[in-house]
C-alpha cells in the first residue's frame, strides 16, 4: 500500500508543529523520518494514526483520501503503528495482548483465544520470531515485547507500519535484529516509516531519508550520505559529532566504591555488590541498558537510596550513611535522570532553581534570609556563562525547552565547588546543540580535576565522553572496560556476557 | 542555533507509570486548587453572590406573593426581586461597613470595626492554614489546635497573676506552642510514619476538644470555681488585649497582631530560606529531597508554624472576642472557615488577609441582613460554600474526569512562550 501525506499541518497554539509536510512512501521501502527532538516527527505521526487532527493537508493511501477520527479508523485501512513505549498490558499473554482492540469472539461473545494464538503462531513463523503465545508479556526481554506490538500490527493487516523511536529502548544486539526484521517487512511488501535521529540506524537500514527540522521538510538524503552530512541537515549547521578531549590524566582515587548493594522497595537487590573507583581527573562512563541498578547506583551515590551493603568514600572520607545535603555539601554534583520530576521545580523561576541546592547558607541566605541581590547578579551570570536561552532569570524554569531546563541543572551543579559530578543522562531528551555544550562542559570539569561518572543508556555519550566505561547487567557489574571499547564489545557486555580480553 | 527555544522538551523521556500519572493528576488538581492565581479568587466571590442573591430573592415571601401573578402584573415580580435584594445588600453594607442611618461618623463606621474584629481570628488562622498549602500540606486541625491554644493559653490569662503588657505577651507565646505542638503531632506522624495529615489532624480535632471540654469540666483544671458548667472563669484584667480605638469598639489590639502574623509569614514565605525550601517541597518534593532539602523537617516545621498561628487565633479569640469565659465552642467553626480563606486567599498572605476581612464582612453584615430584612443568615454560609465549590470544583471535576486544563497551552506549545 502507498502512503501519502500532502501538505499537513498541524499547530498548537504559536508554535507550528508540522508545516506543510509531504511524503511519500511506498510499497517495499523502508523511509527514515529523520529529525531532532521536537522536529515535530512524532506530531505527524500521530496526524497519520488519527491521534492528532491536522489543521490542513490530507492522507492518502493508493492515492484515495482519508479523514481518520481515531486510531480505530487508521488500524482499519491498514496503518499500524509500534510506539517507543510499548502498549502492552504487562499481566496478558502474547495472544491477549495480540488480540486487544478486536477480540475475535465465538458463540454469545466468549473470546476465541485459540484463533488469536493461532495467528501469533502464523505470524511468528513467517518472520522467524519464535515467539510463545502464551507467554506473559511481563516475563519477556524488551526485544521480544518489541515483536509483539510487530505481531500485533501485522495480525491487523497493517500495509504500512511506522516505528516511532523504536531502538531507544534496546541493546546494540537487539537493535540489529530489529533492522533485520524491518528489511524482511520490507521485502514482504510492507510500506515502512522509521522514526529516529540516530544516524548510524538510519544509514544502516534506509531506502530513502526524509530530513524534518522545526516542523518543516528540509531535505531529502540518500542512505549513503555520511553521517556529518545528515547531521548537518537535521540541525541546519555544521555538528561536531565528537568530543575533542585530551587523553585523560587521573589523580588519586577520588570515588571508592565497595561491595555496594541497593535493593528496591521490594527487596529486590538491584545493585548488586558492586565495587570501582573514580579517580579525580578521568571520566568513568556507566553503560547498560535502561534499568539494569544504573540510576539505582547513581542514587545510591549522593544519598537519595539506603545502602544495604558496601561502603562509599569520597577523598577518604566514609559517605555511606550520609544523607543528601551532606554528600552534596562534601562536594558532590548531581545531575539527576529525571530533570522534570527530580532535577528543577518548574514553577520556580531559573534564579530559584539555581540556588535549589544551596538555599541553606552562603552565598545565597545569610541570617535566615534570601539574599536576593547575590542570586539575581549569580543567576545573570551562569545564564550568560551557561547559555541558558530565557528572556530573563525570573522566567518559570518549565517554560524553557528542555534542552535549557537541562542547562539549568547542569550549571547548578557545575557552579559549585564539587571535587566529584554524577551525572546521570546528562543528555535525555535534548537537542543536539545542547549536547555538544553539556558533553563539553562535562570534558572541562574533568580537565580541571574533577571525578566524573556518567551514567548513560546512549551507547555514543558513553564512547564519547569516557575514559573507562563500567558495564552494568542486572545489577551487577560486568566488566570494566578502557574508553576505546567497541561497539560490539560493549553490546554483547550490555547483554550479560563476558567477552575474551575484558576484566571485571 | 537561535531557535532552541522552540524545541518542545520532553519527547525522549520516560513516561511515567500509570499510578504516577494517577497521583501526578490529583497532586495537580490540588496545587491548582490551593495555589492558582487571585483572578479565579475574584470570579469565585462575585458568582457565589449572584447565586447568593437568587436565593435571598427566591426565598422572600414578598417576591413569592408578586410572582403568584406574574402573568398579570410582571412588573410587581420585578419590583418585588429588586427590593428584596437591594434591600438584603443595603442591610448588609449597613452592618459590615458604614451605617448611614446613624447621626455622626464615629458610630456609623462602627460596622466596620465590627468586620475587623470578626476579621482578627480568620487572619491567623487563615494564614496558617495557607502555609501548609505552601508546604504542600492539608491541616484540617484549625479547630483542634485553636481549642488548645485558647485552653492554655486562656488558663495563663485567668490564673497567672503577671503585670500588665507582659501578662498578653506570655498568654500569646503559651498559646501558640500549644497550637504549635498539637499540630506538631500531625507533623512528626506524617514526616516518620506517612500517616496523612488530613486524618491525623481531623482526629486531633476530636481528641482536642474532647480533652479541652474535660478539662473545662474539672475542678481545679479550667473551670471557674464554684461552678458547675463546662466554662472557664474571665480572663484576668492584666491579660485582655486593649481596645484599638476606645471602648466604644470591640476591635481590640489582637488585630494588629494579625496583621503583623501577615507580614511576618510573607517574609518567611517569600524571603526566608525556610519558605524557599516550603515552596520547593511544596511544587515538587522530589527534587527538592534530591536537592538535599530535608523534606521530613519541613513537613513537621511546617505544621508547627501552621499550629502555632492556629493557636494564635484561639488566644485572640479569649483575649479578645469574649473575654467573660470560654467554653468548648470557642472556636466558633473559624478553624473551618480558615481553609475557604486560605483556599480564597490563594495562600498568599496579603491575598489571605483581603479574604479574611471579605469573610468577617459576611459575619457583620449576615447579622443586620437578618436582623433587618429577615433574611436567614444561612445564606450567608451558603455563599461562603458556594465560594469554595466554585473555586475548588474546575480542577477537580477536570482531575476525576481527566479532562486536560483548557486554559493551559498544550505542552507543545508551551515551550514558545519562552
Amino acid at each position: 500500500m502507498k502512503l501519502e501525506l500532502r501538505g499537513i499541518t498541524k499547530t498548537f497554539g504559536a508554535l507550528v508543529a508540522n508545516d506543510h509536510i509531504d511524503l511519500t512512501v511506498e510499497p517495499g521501502e523502508i523511509h527514515c523520518l529523520l529529525g531532532e527532538n521536537g522536529a515535530g516527527k512524532s506530531t505527524l505521526m500521530n496526524v497519520l494514526y488519527g491521534l492528532l487532527q491536522a489543521d490542513s493537508g490530507e492522507i492518502l493511501l493508493d492515492d484515495v483520501v482519508q479523514h481518520f477520527k481515531g486510531p480505530g479508523e487508521a488500524m482499519k485501512a491498514g496503518i499500524g503503528m509500534v510506539h517507543q513505549h510499548f502498549m502492552l498490558i504487562p499481566v496478558f499473554t502474547v495472544a491477549e495482548n495480540v488480540m486487544l482492540g478486536h477480540e475475535p469472539t465465538k458463540f454469545a461473545g466468549s473470546l476465541d483465544l485459540a484463533a488469536a494464538r493461532e495467528r501469533v503462531r502464523e505470524i511468528s513463523a513467517r518472520f522467524g520470531f519464535d515467539v510463545d503465545p502464551d507467554a506473559l508479556v511481563e516475563d519477556l526481554p524488551v526485544g521480544v515485547q518489541q515483536r509483539v506490538e510487530i505481531i500485533k500490527a501485522l495480525s491487523r493487516d497493517a500495509r504500512v507500519l511506522v516505528f516511532d523511536e523504536p531502538t531507544a529502548v534496546l541493546t546494540p544486539q537487539e537493535t540489529d535484529e530489529l533492522m533485520e526484521i524491518m528489511r524482511q517487512l520490507r521485502d514482504s511488501g510492507t510500506a515502512i516509516v522509521f522514526i529516529t535521529h540516530k544516524l548510524r540506524e538510519v544509514r544502516e537500514v534506509a531506502d530513502r531519508i526524509t530530513v524534518i527540522r522545526l516542523g518543516k521538510v528540509v531535505g531529502e538524503a540518500s542512505p549513503t550520505a555520511s553521517n556529518q552530512e545528515l547531521a548537518t541537515l537535521m540541525v541546519g549547521r555544521d555538528v561536531d559529532l565528537t568530543v575533542d578531549r585530551e587523553p585523560a590524566r587521573p589523580g588519586e582515587p577520588r570515588l571508592v566504591v565497595e561491595g555496594l548493594t541497593v535493593a528496591d522497595h521490594t527487596g529486590q537487590l538491584v545493585v548488586n555488590d558492586v565495587s570501582f573507583e573514580v579517580r579525580s581527573g578521568e571520566i568513568v562512563g556507566v553503560a547498560g541498558v535502561q534499568g539494569n541498578g544504573q540510576t539505582e547506583l547513581a542514587e545510591a551515590l549522593v544519598g537519595l537510596r539506603h545502602v544495604l551493603r558496601g561502603r562509599l568514600q569520597l577523598d577518604g572520607d566514609d559517605i555511606t550513611k550520609d544523607k543528601v545535603r551532606s554528600v552534596l555539601d562534601a562536594g558532590v554534583g548531581y545531575i539527576p535522570e529525571d530533570r522534570s520530576a527530580d532535577g528543577l521545580v518548574k514553577q520556580f523561576t531559573i534564579a530559584e532553581n539555581l540556588m535549589l541546592d544551596r538555599s541553606h547558607g552562603a552565598p545565597f541566605v545569610r541570617f535566615g534570609a534570601l539574599q536576593r541581590g547575590a542570586l539575581a547578579r549569580f543567576a545573570e551570570e551562569t545564564v550568560e556563562e551557561f547559555d541558558i536561552r530565557t528572556p530573563s532569570i525570573a522566567e518559570q524554569a518549565g517554560r524553557l525547552s528542555g534542552g535549557n531546563q537541562q542547562k539549568v541543572v547542569v550549571a547548578r551543579e557545575l557552579s559549585r565547588e564539587i571535587r566529584l559530578l554524577v551525572a546521570s543522562q546528562p543528555t535525555r531528551g535534548v537537542d543536539v546543540g545542547s549536547i555538544e555544550f553539556i558533553h563539553k562542559r562535562i570534558v572541562d570539569a574533568r580537565d580541571a580535576g574533577l571525578a566524573v561518572l556518567v551514567v548513560s543508556t546512549e551507547l555514543e555519550e558513553i564512547q564519547a565522553l569516557s575514559d573507562r566505561i563500567i558495564v552494568m547487567y542486572r545489577g551487577r557489574i560486568v566488566g570494566i572496560v578502557p574508553g576505546g571499547a567497541s561497539r560490539e564489545t560493549l553490546g554483547l557486555m550490555m547483554a550479560g556476557e563476558q567477552p575474551a580480553g575484558a576484566a571485571a | 542555533m537561535s531557535d532552541v527555544q522552540q524545541t518542545p522538551p520532553t519527547e525522549e523521556q520516560t513516561p511515567p507509570t500509570a499510578q504516577e500519572q494517577q497521583r501526578g493528576r490529583w497532586r495537580q488538581a490540588i496545587r491548582e486548587i490551593t495555589l492558582g492565581g487571585p483572578l479565579i479568587g475574584l470570579i469565585a466571590v462575585v458568582l457565589a453572590m449572584l447565586v447568593g442573591s437568587i436565593l435571598i430573592a427566591a426565598t422572600d415571601p414578598k417576591v413569592a406573593a408578586a410572582a403568584g401573578y406574574f402573568f398579570s402584573r410582571p412588573g410587581d415580580t420585578f419590583a418585588a426581586i429588586w427590593e428584596s435584594i437591594s434591600g438584603a445588600y443595603t442591610a448588609f453594607f449597613r452592618g459590615a461597613i458604614y451605617n448611614f442611618n446613624r447621626p455622626d461618623f464615629a458610630s456609623g463606621i462602627k460596622p466596620l470595626t465590627e468586620t475587623l474584629t470578626f476579621a482578627t481570628p480568620l487572619i491567623a488562622a487563615g494564614l496558617g492554614v495557607g502555609l501548609t498549602f505552601r508546604a504542600g500540606l492539608f491541616n484540617i486541625g484549625g479547630r483542634g489546635q485553636m481549642l488548645l491554644g485558647a485552653a492554655i493559653g486562656g488558663w495563663i490569662g485567668f490564673a497567672a497573676p503577671l503585670p500588665i503588657v507582659l501578662h498578653p505577651i506570655v498568654v500569646v507565646i503559651v498559646g501558640m506552642a500549644a497550637g504549635a505542638f498539637w499540630a506538631g503531632i500531625a507533623g512528626v506522624l506524617k514526616a516518620y510514619t506517612g500517616a496523612h495529615e488530613v486524618i491525623v489532624t481531623i482526629m486531633l480535632n476530636y481528641v482536642g476538644y474532647y480533652l479541652v471540654f474535660w478539662m473545662l469540666s474539672t475542678k481545679g483544671l479550667l473551670q471557674a470555681p464554684g461552678s458547675n458548667n463546662p466554662k472557664s472563669p474571665p480572663m484576668a484584667e492584666t491579660a485582655v488585649f486593649p481596645p484599638l480605638l476606645g471602648d466604644q469598639y470591640n476591635l481590640h489590639a489582637g488585630f494588629l497582631i494579625s496583621i503583623a502574623a501577615v507580614v511576618v509569614v510573607w517574609w518567611i514565605l517569600e524571603r526566608s530560606s525556610l519558605g524557599f525550601s516550603f515552596r520547593a517541597v511544596g511544587l515538587n518534593p522530589r527534587a527538592a529531597r534530591t536537592a538535599g532539602i530535608d523534606t521530613k523537617r519541613v513537613t513537621i516545621i511546617a505544621m508547627c508554624m501552621s499550629g502555632a498561628l492556629l493557636g494564635l487565633a484561639g488566644v485572640q479569640q479569649v483575649l479578645g472576642t469574649v473575654t467573660t469565659g470560654f467554653s468548648a465552642g470557642i472556636d466558633a467553626g473559624i478553624g473551618f472557615d480558615a481553609i475557604t480563606v486560605a483556599l480564597l486567599g490563594r495562600s498568599r498572605p496579603w491575598g489571605i488577609l483581603a479574604a479574611a476581612i471579605l469573610f468577617g464582612a459576611f459575619k457583620a453584615g449576615g447579622y443586620s441582613m437578618q436582623a433587618a430584612e429577615g433574611i436567614q443568615i444561612d445564606i450567608v454560609t451558603v455563599v461562603q460554600a458556594l465560594i469554595v465549590l466554585f473555586l475548588a470544583a474546575p480542577p477537580l471535576i477536570r482531575a476525576m474526569f481527566r479532562l486536560p486544563d483548557p486554559s493551559a497551552p498544550r505542552r507543545k506549545a508551551k515551550a514558545v512562550k519562552a
